[in-house]
């Protein structure tokens, strides 16, 4: 094979890093739009003026996450496996509010109705904040450790509940989700939208920013003096192919700061949260919306590769029996499977990216409430 | 061992999700193809009924594919959700053309799908057209990779058991890509998908023909739909995928419960045309059989043998006693011995480690499994027989219906006959006709592949995931609750829009809008956009 075992264990964390931060970045600013769509946008028009801003990309934008879990299922099959069925409840709930995008959408114009509107702007809603949240919950309870281990055969068993995945750490974790892709869709908001939403969206930016601002650094704190992080202490050469209990692995307070001294570098990952934020705020309130999406796709960028770079090489660390924990080394698929779909990607995702720029460029343009009057008819 | 209600609730979720799934994906795989010729005709001729064809019928897509997007997502999320130990299993196979699906398919379908909705003015005739041929070729090639994913686990080639790892691994992706029984599977389903694309156009111009409204528009419709079904049906039919049948284990057991061949009987073998299978006592009774059919279809031959029922139990009470060697052999080399005659041993019975496996539903360490639990297991190894016999009778039974629906409505429409009302009312209330096919052919497949997941390789009982029951009728009432909901609203604004036809478009140029004789004026009642 072209590519060794060892080298594509760690592209395919690199790969997981894009598809997750291709998904926050595009979908982000849909489910942020979602967020804000009851808040920023007041009159039926408005709302459609927002809408409308992403009405013909959240489809094409969805389909990161849902890529995303296609290709854990193929890389990361033991974390697809864990996670999901073990965060059972929080996933469920991520899912059905994802229900009311794709209809929310579509049929919100479909009939007049004030309440019938007004349903799916608060299904739309849900469909931004719960995803969000959840994801947020998801990687505080992750930075933490979860409660799980495999029997011999490698089926794996979940000791936790949902409710102890709703504690302070994992839900401080939520409000920095939810801030960051409230800020990110603000800001693309701010881009594509003209009007009483441009300006509701410049306040909503600024705060949400803020709140990220406060809650991120709240959230490093803890991690540094509060959050015992996982390190391993042994485990086979990782060319080859072994199991996740094949290893071991202490739990040490500040572990997860290993990596920000050994490689300096990675600093550079919370500090595009920061600082992309603080500039957020800056072009943002002096109208340069153009600018505010770069930096506040950095921190988005950023805040991501923070949770991810912090972990490191760990994926899903299991709190009960740290030794079962998900690596990038042991929880990933054969040699084979692994470059098979190193090369599907490489193919495909510069494809994507090519089409979707068009589709964007073609569809670009600032709506307000002008725009949608006259396209009554062929507008969300 | 998991308990038995953990996976009844599982499978019942899955199934349930799927099915739900199934209704809007097969109009889906249909309607884009058909709003692609729609569209290309327009872009040939410049005629705008065709421009006006394609907008009000994608009207009707989008209702539709938000549905199918909507319930897609949990099909995607379930696997990890309520079938860990079967992704972690196979993940490894079968993860990859799914993955490959989202990074081909799903990007390329989703992408479009938003510029054929809202480009039109923005792109060029050539530049509209090729969106929407995209879009067609995004749905069909998703198809494809969920059915190269849904094939494996009828017929699971190309991949081998790791030791190391506990998991089935990728051996030849080449193997997985070609597999036969993955080809006729994707041409059987997608040909199904443009029947159900092309009975919708029909049964609702049919409609519009009855009640005399915006008859160039509805015949030029109809005769779209009355063309395309007609091939497609026949592509169905034709390359139907009971010759897929005769490949891959359980395949074998499919037919013959498909069949109700309970005895391998002396070929060709007769077809039983009704009958009533009794499980229990392994007969069908009031069968009424047509000589040779069944060996010509299935065998494609007269003097192959079908294989019957308790001759495959036979067989797999074999495999299951060479599964419990494989099993012990395999504590054995995980306890660390791995000398060569051990692994030598271990290879010899390793194709059958899947059978052993079944026993775990009766015992956690199947070499300790007693020869009642044998005998036991060796039974489950037949799906329900009449179940499939049914299932397939009425998936096979609605197939012929619809091609003579359609071999009528062709040889009218050729005619340029639009004025009887008998097929026009036949279309209309035929249109269930398309779902009730596809539903029940996706039973057959599905119900067929029973006791597996993976035919041979992984039970259904261990597939699932450790969760509680609680947790399980948590998701199900989800469910229930939200998908119940949602069809009730999409069949509300699809009736709706269908009975609004072409005026939903607000040209000026159609029925409702002339009827108040005001040109761009609408009835209040009927306004909407």
């Amino acid at each position: 094979m072209l590519l060794d075992y060892e080298t594509l264990k760690i592209i395919w964390w690199c790969f997981m890093a894009v598809l997750l931060i291709g998904f926050a970045l595009t979908d982000g600013f849909d489910l942020g739009m979602g967020m804000l769509l009851p808040f920023v946008a007041r009159s039926d028009e408005e709302r459609r003026v927002a809408i409308n801003a992403v009405g013909p990309t959240w489809d094409g934008n969805q389909v990161w996450l849902i890529t995303a879990g296609g290709a854990l299922f193929a890389a990361w099959p033991l974390v697809y496996a864990a996670s999901f069925s073990g965060f059972y409840v929080a996933m469920l709930l991520v899912l059905f509010a994802l229900f009311f995008r794709p209809v929310g959408f579509e049929y919100r114009n479909k009939l007049e109705d004030p309440r019938w509107r007004t349903f799916w702007d608060w299904g739309l809603f849900a469909g931004g904040f719960v995803p969000a949240l959840v994801f947020g919950v998801a990687f505080g309870n992750l930075l933490q450790g979860v409660p799980f281990h495999f029997d011999p055969d490698m089926r794996s068993y979940y000791e936790g509940s949902f409710f102890a995945l709703l504690n302070p750490f994992g839900l401080l974790a939520g409000v920095v989700s939810v801030a960051l892709l409230a800020m990110h869709g603000a800001i693309y908001l701010q881009l594509r939208t003209g009007g009483a939403v441009y300006e509701r969206c410049r306040i909503a930016a600024t705060w949400a920013a803020l709140l990220y601002l406060v809650a991120f650094a709240l959230a490093g704190l803890w991690v540094s003096f509060g959050i015992e992080g996982y390190r391993v202490t042994g485990m086979p050469d990782p060319g080859t192919s072994f199991g996740p209990l094949a290893k071991s692995v202490t739990r040490a307070s500040g572990a997860w700061l290993d990596i920000y001294r050994t490689h300096p570098w990675a600093m550079a990952a919370p500090a595009a949260g920061f600082l992309g934020a603080l500039l957020t705020i800056l072009f943002s309130r002096f109208d340069r919306p153009g600018a505010a999406f770069l930096t506040s796709a950095a921190a988005v960028t950023g805040t991501l590769l923070t949770a991810g770079l912090s972990m490191f090489p760990f994926v899903m660390p299991s709190s009960s029996h740290p030794s079962h924990s998900l690596t990038l080394w042991d929880a990933v698929s054969s040699h084979r499977t692994l470059e098979l779909m190193f090369f599907a990607t490489v193919l495909f995702l510069p494809l994507i990216v090519l089409y979707t720029s068009w589709v964007y460029r073609v569809m670009w343009g600032r709506i307000d409430t002008q725009v949608v009057q006259e396209n009554r008819h062929n507008l969300y | 061992m998991i308990s038995e209600i953990v996976v009844d609730l599982s499978r019942l979720q899955f199934a349930a999700t799927a099915l739900y799934h199934f209704l809007f994906v097969p109009l889906t795989l249909g309607l884009s193809w058909m709003l692609f010729i729609m569209e290309s005709v327009y872009v040939m001729t410049g005629k705008e009924v065709y421009r006006d064809m394609v907008r009000f019928w994608g009207k009707l897509f989008g209702i539709n594919f938000a549905m199918g997007v909507t319930t897609g997502i949990t099909m995607e999320f379930q696997f990890g959700t309520n079938w860990a130990y079967y992704s972690h299993y196979v993940g490894d196979v079968f993860g990859t053309p799914l993955a490959i699906e989202g990074l081909m398919a799903f990007f390329l379908e989703s992408t479009f799908v938003g510029l054929f909705f809202f480009g039109w003015d923005r792109l060029s005739k050539v530049q509209h057209l090729l969106v929407t041929f995209l879009v067609a070729l995004g749905s069909n090639l998703s198809a494809l990779w969920i059915l190269i994913a849904n094939g494996w686990m009828q017929n699971p080639v190309g991949a081998e058991f790791n030791l190391d790892t506990m998991r089935m691994e990728l051996s030849s992706f080449a193997d997985l890509i070609f597999n036969p029984v993955a080809q006729v599977k994707f041409v059987h389903t997608v040909s199904a998908g443009y029947v159900t694309g092309a009975l919708f156009v029909l049964g609702i111009s049919s409609w519009y023909l009855l009640k005399g409204r915006d008859l160039p528009f509805a015949r030029r419709s109809f005769a779209v739909a009355a063309g395309f079904g007609l091939a497609s049906v026949l592509s169905v039919i034709v390359l139907g995928d009971e010759s897929g049948y005769t490949t891959g284990e359980a395949q074998e057991m499919k037919l013959a419960a498909i069949e109700a061949e309970w005895e391998t009987e002396e070929p060709p073998a007769a077809f039983t045309l009704v009958g009533f299978p009794d499980q229990e006592a392994q007969v069908t009774r009031m069968a009424v059989k047509v000589p040779w059919v069944l060996g010509l279809i299935a065998t494609r031959s007269l003097d192959e043998p079908v294989k019957g029922i308790k001759e495959l139990v036979e067989e797999n009470w074999l495999r299951i006693r060479s599964g419990m060697i494989a099993w012990q052999l395999l504590q054995r080399i995980r306890a660390g011995d791995r000398s060569p005659e051990t692994m030598a041993a271990f290879d010899q019975h390793a194709e059958n480690l899947g059978y052993g496996l079944l026993l775990k539903r009766y015992v956690e360490d199947p070499s300790l499994a007693t020869a009642e639990d044998v005998d036991r297991a060796a039974l489950d190894t037949v799906p329900h027989v009449a179940t499939l016999f049914w299932s397939f009778r009425a998936m096979v039974g609605s197939g012929f219906l619809m091609l003579f629906i359609f071999a009528m409505a062709f040889w009218y429409c050729a005619r340029r006959e639009f004025n009887h009302r008998w097929l026009l009312r036949l279309a209309l209330y035929g249109m269930p006709l398309a779902w009730l096919a596809c539903e029940f052919g996706w039973i057959v497949a599905e119900m067929g592949r029973q006791p597996w997941t993976i035919a041979g390789v992984l039970p259904t009982h261990l597939s699932a995931s450790s969760r509680s029951t609680g947790e399980l009728w948590f998701s199900l009432g989800g469910f229930l609750f939200f998908y119940t909901g949602l069809l009730v609203v999409e069949l509300y604004l699809m009736f709706k829009y269908a009975r609004l036809g072409p005026s939903a478009l607000h040209t000026g140029r159609y029925h409702f809008e002339r009827a108040t004789g005001g040109g761009l004026a609408v009835q209040p009642a009927q306004r909407m956009e």
